[in-house]
This record gives C-alpha cells, structure tokens and sequence, in this order.
C-alpha cells in the first residue's frame, strides 16, 4: 500500500533499522515509533480489543493511544512517545489481548 | 534515601512551563521541569532544538520564536526530567504535594511544596462518521510530524475543519510543495456576523489577525480547492479513509482522499485538574471546561497552580505570560518573595497577558465549531474511541435514565478505555446535555482517578521514593 506520508529526504539523517511485525523498516533516526510506521506505509497498526476494527495512529500526543504497538515483547505502548531505536521489534497488536500472548511477552 | 523535596514541581515543558520554570529559578526556588516528551517546547515548540534552518523555515516565524524561550530554561538552572509520563499528582502527604511518573519503565516519585500543571491543549474531538479510520489524523498529529524529521504527506492530502492551526498547516505544506487536494472549511457566513460583533476587541491584536488572513491569502492565491461553509463531515472507507464527503449549500460533495486532517481548534488538556477535584467551570465561548482559579492561576486546591491552555485557551504567547503569573504565585506562597515584589514583578506579565488576549473573543466566536460536528446526530457514530460506545448507545442510555457522563461510563463503559475519555468526556457531557435539555455545566464531567497515564504492575510495586517513604514510615512505628 503506498504510503502516506514521507521524512525529509533531504535531510542527512543517521538512520535505524526497525522492525515491523518481523519486516525490517530504514527509518530517520530521532523519529517516534508511530512516525516511522506512518512514514512506512503501515496503515492499521492495531485493531480493536471491542470491535476489531482498524485503527492507526491518530493525535500523535500521547493523548489518544490509537497507535498502541508490541515494542520488544511490551504491549500497548504508546507509539507516538517512544523513539526508535536501532534493532527495535515492533508489533502490530489485535483485538483482545490474550493470557498467553501476555505471558509470551514476559518470557521473552 | 530521602525522596526529593522542591519549591516548585511544574508538569509540562510547553511555553507556560517553561516560562515558570524560567522565571522561578531565577528567584533562586529549587524547581523541577517534568515533561513526557524527549526535547523541551512543548508541542508549540515541538523538536525546535533539533530542526535545521529549512525546517524552521517551513514552519514559520510563531515557531522561530520557541528557540528563545527554550533557551532561556536550559540556561535557568531549573531542574529537567523528560521522558516523564506522570500519572499522578496528590496531596495526600499536605503540606507537600507528591508527583509519581514513570521513565524508562521506571516509576519515580519527587515531592515540591507547590505544583504548577501546565499541561497544555489537545486537540477537540471532532467525531464524525469514519474519524476512526486509519488515514484520519488530526491536524495537530500532522504538524507535529512536520516537526519531527520534517515528515509530510506523500499523498494528496484533505485538511477540514476550522481554526487557525488548519490555515497555519495548509500554509506550511504550501512552503515545503505538499500536494493539497481540498481545504474543507466549515466556517460559515453566520460564523463571520457572530465574530464580527467582538472585532472592536479584535483590534487591539492587529498583528494576529493580519497573520490569519495572510495565511488564508496564500492559500487562495496558490489556487487551491477551498471549500468554504461546508458541513455535515463524514470519512468514507471500509478499512482506511477514502474519501472525505460533506454538504455545500444543500449539496453532498465527494473528495477522494488516502489522507484527512481534521481540526476544529484545541481545548484543554486538565485532566490533572480533574483527578484532584478541582471545581470546573463550563466556558460557553470556548466550548469546553476551564478549571476555576484565582488571578495566579491557583485552584481551589491549595498549592496547585495551572498555567497556559490547560487553564483555557489563550495560544502560546499568553500561555508564557500565564506560566510567569503563575510562578510569581507560587514563589510568593512558599515565602520565597514577599506579596510586594510579586505584584511588582507581574506587572509586566499580566499586561502583556491582558493584550493577548483580546482577540480570543473573536476567534472563540469565528471558529466556534459546529454544534452537529461535536454532538453527531447520526447515532452509529463512534464518541468513545477505546470502547467503541456510539452516539445511539449514549441516548439509550440517557432514556434509560442514566443523568451524566459517570453513569454514563457504568452503563456504557464510555471513557474506561486507555485514553481515559480525554478524546470523549466533552462529547459524552454535551451529548447528555443536549438530550436532557440542560446546560453543560449541569450535566459535568468523567471523573478522573489516577493513574492518569497506564503503568504495568511493575512500574507500580518498584516506585523509588515511595519505597524509601514506606521504609522510614515503618522504622516510625
């Protein structure tokens, strides 16, 4: 899907590589987590614990938690307040968290 | 381990608090800056320390101006702790007041005898059909990523709504060659003839309406598509935004679009306020809550201030008059300054603060948003996003008896979710009112309980500072 929005290419940033539900992603470094998903083409990145419906990020302000990912066998953290970082694994998270997921996180 | 103790704690490193900060450490109190993002500004100044002179460029003048008051801080000598999400701010140890945040997946306390919550403005809930839709941001997200790398839609984007921030985006994706489909502005005549009667006010801020409208003058003269008096917004799109349709003079219009930033102004972000129990006012001008304090900005909690938007919405530039206010409050109370050199010291600020302000009134009045887009008529409409609660289920439960938004979040689980009904407690309480046929201020608000950002167990049982207090609490007995 193409994406929606791009970083400065002009800009001589030093970049990362992160990982988006296991497919590696060269990102600015100094982006947000949700900002270099959105800059990646990702559109849901997460659905719905109620309805699974799909949603992006949406306020970018820690205000929201629409952008809510995995980050290194965390849950739910705010995309949008977390910086990557080279190496990173990012999650996409669906519907209704599970006991099982939970504890996988914690063994990892 | 002693837990810190300071004069002054201030939440949130946007223009007020940073002004605070700056003014009281100057006044030799021991002050504490804790902010939940990595660089200080604020969203206003989001990432100025880090932006090269193009970026600064593309964004303008208004954003420049942050570089100076940032600078100021770092210079201060005030204490700085970013990356802090604080999730608590409590009385219960009076006289000192307590402020709990995590960093880093650590959860750390501090103690101040005086807080100032400058917590800023968040974007007003726009729920239409489709809002939740992935390709749908606020224009506020999208500025904040124009700041962050200079990240710009790669599509041809929609912007709708109304207010200042829309045109002061569409302006800057002018500068840096985004493709803009449409501005859909709901600004309609009637908005002109109401705005019009407080112009008079107006004037005394010349500079701020010729910025508005040479915005809107660039806009035009580029030739773009500006749709103005639109209403009845609604995204379309099954999995993602594709298109954004709305009714013009009777007319239903369609624009296909990936991407939709919506905006109809900004409303505080007093959540804070709220979980202490602070009496709130409903502001008819602004639309929204506004905590009731005193010419300091202290609540009717002792030792609380709160400073720029998060008080009411007055921009940047009185927010940093309203942070030095503040401080001054706060700085005489702790006996820092006696009562004489605080009046004498804000003179200066509560003047310019008064200037800034005078063009509120017409901008409050000119871009009053639509009532039909912050109380959806439409009942399938999502009002909470976390717990998917629609406008129908809402009024079901209002007919079924339930009088206010608490009730409400029983029935519904409205405002349980994550957000902790930040982006749905002022829809919920208008969307009551408006049923019941009652005025917002009788209908009142979520209430909110800590902790006020989510934090794992974890971060919980390992709170430092509490520790070393339940530790000397046990040696006492």
């Amino acid at each position: 899907m193409e994406s929606l929005f791009r970083t400065d290419a002009a800009a001589a940033a030093p970049r990362v590589t992160i990982h988006f539900d296991g497919a590696p992603l060269s990102v600015p470094a100094g982006l947000t987590v949700a900002a270099a998903l959105l800059a990646s083409g990702a559109r849901a990145t997460r659905t719905t614990p109620v309805g699974a419906a799909p949603r992006a990020p949406y306020c970018m302000m820690g205000v929201c938690f629409e952008c809510l990912v995995e980050i290194d066998g965390v849950a739910s953290q705010q995309g949008c307040l977390t910086r990557v970082r080279d190496g990173m694994q990012v999650c996409s998270q669906h519907g209704v968290r599970t006991l099982d997921a939970a504890a996988q996180g914690l063994a990892r | 381990m002693t837990p810190d103790l300071y004069d002054i704690a201030i939440v949130g490193a946007g223009p007020a608090g940073l002004a605070a900060a700056t003014l009281a450490a100057a006044q030799r109190a021991r002050v504490v800056l804790l902010d939940e993002q990595p660089g200080p500004g604020g969203q206003i100044y989001r990432a100025i320390t880090e932006g090269g002179a193009s970026r600064v460029d593309v964004l303008g003048p208004d954003y420049a101006a942050g570089a100076d008051i940032v600078r100021a801080f770092v210079a201060s000598g005030a204490r700085y702790e970013p990356n802090a999400s604080v999730w608590q701010v409590s009385t219960e140890q009076a006289p000192h007041h307590t402020v709990r945040y995590t960093r880093e997946g650590r959860s750390l306390a501090l103690h101040a005898k005086r807080l100032i919550l400058a917590t800023g403005a968040m974007e007003r809930p726009f729920p239409v059909p489709g809002w939740t839709l992935p390709g749908v941001l606020t224009a506020g997200a999208a500025q904040i990523l124009l700041k962050s790398a200079g990240t710009t839609p790669a599509v041809p984007v929609v912007l709708a709504g109304c207010g200042p921030l829309l045109y002061l985006l569409g302006w800057q994706y002018l500068r840096a060659g985004v493709p803009i489909a449409a501005i859909v502005d709901t600004t309609s005549a009637e908005d002109y003839r109401r705005a019009f009667a407080h112009l008079g006010g107006a004037l005394g801020s010349l500079p701020a309406l010729a910025k508005g409208l040479r915005y809107l003058r660039a806009l035009k003269r580029a030739g773009m598509p500006f749709h103005r008096g639109a209403r009845a917004l609604a995204v379309e799109g099954d999995t993602a935004a594709r298109a954004l349709t709305f009714e013009l003079d009777g007319r239903r219009q369609r624009i296909d679009a990936s991407l939709v930033l919506l905006h109809q102004g900004v409303v505080p972000h007093s959540h804070f306020a709220w979980s202490l129990r602070a009496p709130h006012r409903w502001d008819d001008a602004q639309l929204c809550w506004r905590p009731v304090t005193d010419a300091w900005g202290e609540l009717d909690v002792r030792g609380v201030f709160v400073a720029g938007d998060a008080a009411g919405i007055g921009g940047a530039q009185a927010a940093a008059e309203q942070g030095r206010l503040a401080a001054l409050g706060a700085l005489a109370s702790v006996g820092a300054i006696d009562a004489a050199r605080r009046d004498a010291l804000a003179g200066p600020p509560r003047a310019a603060l008064a200037k800034r302000l005078r063009v509120r009134p017409f901008l409050d009045a000119l871009y009053r948003p639509n009532d039909e887009h912050r109380v959806p008529a439409d009942d399938t409409v999502t009002v909470c996003r976390c717990e998917e609660v629609s406008a129908g289920e809402l009024r079901e439960v209002v007919r079924l008896g339930a009088p206010g938004p608490n009730q409400a979040k029983a029935f519904t689980r409205c405002g349980m979710g994550p957000c902790q009904g930040r982006l749905c407690g002022l829809t919920v309480t208008e969307l009551i009112a408006r049923e019941r046929g009652l005025e917002p201020s009788r209908i009142g608000h979520y209430r909110i309980r800590p902790p006020l950002k989510p934090l794992t167990i974890g971060e919980l049982a390992g709170t430092q500072g509490d520790a070393a207090d339940a530790a000397a609490a046990q040696a006492r007995t």
